[in-house]
């Protein structure tokens, strides 16, 4: 926790739990620091509790339990309005009934900020997301990119320190969330602002985050630089959720110098990190990353006999499913060099790994 | 509906034509003695029919002389002063009331809400002459029997369900994003509602409001037992015009009031679809 900053969090959940029916907890004892100017990004399947915890920052839900703190100070007893967060709705919530402008210059107006100054920070912000011509357009005549840049513009146009983002990108087509995925990331390091930053989509969390927070059933399950995640996941939801991964299930016989011996239950062994499994004897589940296997002859310390099932033709990489160990799932890609294996589906074959590309995780 | 396919069976192009015949009847059935009372409020003569003369179009079988009579009369304009002031004020209070009640009833916290929605909505479905009889014992003892707080408060009481149906039925299109956006954006309450909330659920309430409006401006039974003498309106006016004056003046009292009512109607409407476009909400 707050490794993200080095100096004091800015944004802290401290033992935060959430329930709405005073039986079930949505959000399980939530510790979380969140450092001045961060980006971080809550990720996780529908029901995890993370568009909980940015309603609970944003204060439309109250913490049953615990303390939520931003800039030292406690909020949980703060309204919503006097909490001076900004914030973009999934579905952009401008204000129909006013122009571009006017939505933009209602929270200056609010806070009764003087006339012209109301109009150079509308000015300054529209021209930051590239509107500045549609000033006098009203919601309903923009496309849902534009609408979008707007609610963005909106969010920052009263200069807060911490902008939440509430899966803002979900209504887009690819090609525009790809490009407004950056602009968003542009701005932020421009303004320096802090942004907590919700979705599901894996691909927007690891290119946007300073920091992605995994949830699931309303618990953070890592929390972790991007690149960390992907390449050092601590939990099989964690593997299974971000990117592609094989997992196979297997006991522990022995662990040594922090490596694990694994027998696979589909028969055969394979040495493996010892990340996050129990002592020899108890279960755990190996995650092997697709593009860190090798196929065909090799001396890597773990080998075993593959069956080509499906190939199937991506143009940079020819993505194999096989049968390896009993499991009829594993997923190999080979990248389309010159001199790449040539497979054929139903051809035997071996695979292989290192020791250091297979994680012993915990047994889902 | 297009003109009637080629392909139309015999079947088909009888019920085409009957279809048309059935629906012109309805409407003759129900504009036809409205304007009826037109040409006859300028009959020369205190009878309710036509005479002779008027229907052979001689000039001197016309006039103006029951709308003189409607003008001046201090009966008339007795009523007419009193139905101008208590209709807009009850509209007011259930215009007010109403929207606040539609507002709360639409909060998904509010408890009870079936139970209170049916409370509000009851002056709607109970007969008029109970909730009339049970106004005049109840208001008799509080003293507001024959006031015309009384008068308006029971009017306010009658309009406010037409508000809450259509405030509610507005309501079920407000996206509630937007008042958390405007708490988010630093609005208190206060400021959210007239900012935000108040202009887009306003076409809502302004034919809330016409319904009350109408409801009290028409209203006769409830005003004859709680109200006296003094609080008779331009209805009550009428009933006993009917039943011991038989002065044709309720005729170009009707001309008048029919003018009226399509007049208000047309521009409220006119004013609802500009804010309405105005708004967004619908295309241009």
């Amino acid at each position: 926790m707050g490794d993200g900053a080095g100096e004091k969090p800015f944004v802290v959940f401290d033992r935060v739990q959430k329930s709405y029916d005073g039986e079930t907890l949505v959000v399980k004892d939530l510790n979380l620091g969140i450092g001045k100017g961060e980006f971080l990004t809550m990720l996780g399947p529908s029901g995890s509790g993370k568009t909980t915890c940015l309603m609970m920052l944003a204060g439309f839900e109250t913490a049953t339990h615990g303390e939520i703190r931003l800039g030292e100070k406690p909020i949980n007893n703060i309204p919503p309005h006097r909490r001076g967060i900004g914030m973009v709705f999934q579905n952009y919530a401008l204000f129909p009934h006013m122009t571009v402008a006017e939505n933009l210059a209602f929270p200056l107006q609010v806070r009764k900020t003087p006339k012209a100054e109301i109009e150079a920070k509308v000015r300054r912000a529209l021209d930051m997301v590239q509107m500045g011509a549609f000033g006098g357009r009203r919601p309903a005549q923009l496309s849902g990119g534009q609408q979008q840049r707007v609610a963005v513009a909106r969010a920052l146009v009263f200069d807060p320190e911490l902008v939440l983002m509430d899966e803002p990108l979900g209504a887009l087509d690819k090609q525009l969330r790809e490009q407004m995925q950056y602009e968003i990331k542009h701005i932020h390091d421009s303004l320096g602002v802090t942004v907590v930053y919700v979705t599901h989509d894996q691909a927007e969390a690891l290119t946007m985050s300073d920091r992605v927070a995994v949830f699931n059933d309303g618990v953070i399950q890592q929390l972790s630089p991007p690149q960390v995640l992907y390449e050092r996941p601590m939990t099989s939801f964690v593997a299974q959720f971000i990117g592609e991964n094989n997992k196979l299930a297997g006991r522990v016989k022995a662990i040594e110098d922090g490596e694990a011996l694994v027998e696979i239950d589909g028969g055969g062994f394979s040495r493996a990190l010892a990340v996050n499994c129990g002592d020899a004897g108890s279960r755990t589940q190996l995650s092997i990353r697709p593009e860190r296997v090798t196929v065909g002859e090799s001396n890597l310390p773990n080998r075993a006999e593959a069956r080509v099932q499906e190939l199937i033709y991506l143009g940079d990489h020819i993505r194999c499913r096989m049968s390896v160990l009993g499991y009829e799932d594993f997923v190999v890609k080979v990248p389309n060099t010159p001199g790449h294996a040539h497979l054929a589906a139903g051809e035997t074959t071996t695979v292989a790994w290192h020791t250091e590309d297979c994680r012993a995780l915990d047994a889902a | 509906m297009a003109a009637l396919p080629p392909y139309a069976g015999l079947g088909e192009r009888v019920w085409w034509y009957s279809f048309r015949v059935i629906c012109g009847l309805i409407f003759l059935f129900l504009i036809l003695p409205i304007l009826i009372i037109i040409p006859l409020s300028f009959n020369a003569e205190d009878f309710f029919t036509f005479t002779p003369g008027m229907l052979a179009f001689d000039a001197e079988a016309y006039s103006l002389k029951h709308y003189v009579t409607f003008l001046t009369d201090e009966r008339w304009t007795r009523a007419v002063q009193n139905s101008f002031m208590i209709a807009p004020a009850a509209t007011l209070l259930s215009t007010a009331l109403g929207t606040l009640a539609a507002i709360g009833l639409s909060q998904g916290t509010m408890p009870y809400k079936g139970a209170i929605m049916a409370v509000l909505i009851s002056p709607m479905i109970v007969p008029l002459i109970i909730s009339a009889a049970g106004m005049y014992f109840f208001y008799s003892r509080i003293g507001l029997q024959g006031t015309y707080a009384g008068v308006i408060l029971a009017h306010a009481v009658l309009g406010t369900p037409f508000v809450i149906i259509t405030v509610t039925a507005t309501l079920v299109g407000f996206d509630r994003s937007l008042t958390r956006a405007a708490a988010n954006l630093g609005a208190g309450p206060v400021t959210t509602f007239f900012k935000v909330q108040m202009p887009l659920i306003l076409p809502g309430v302004i034919s809330g409001g016409l319904f009350a409006f109408i409801t009290s401006f028409d209203e006769v039974v409830v005003v004859l037992f709680v109200g006296a003498q003094q609080q008779k309106t331009l209805p009550w006016q009428m009933f006993t015009g009917l039943r011991e004056q038989i002065s044709p003046a309720i005729l170009a009292a009707a001309t008048i009031l029919v003018t009226f009512s399509i007049i208000l109607l047309a521009t409220v409407e006119i004013l609802r679809r500009r804010s309405e476009r105005l708004r967004g909400m619908s295309p241009g």
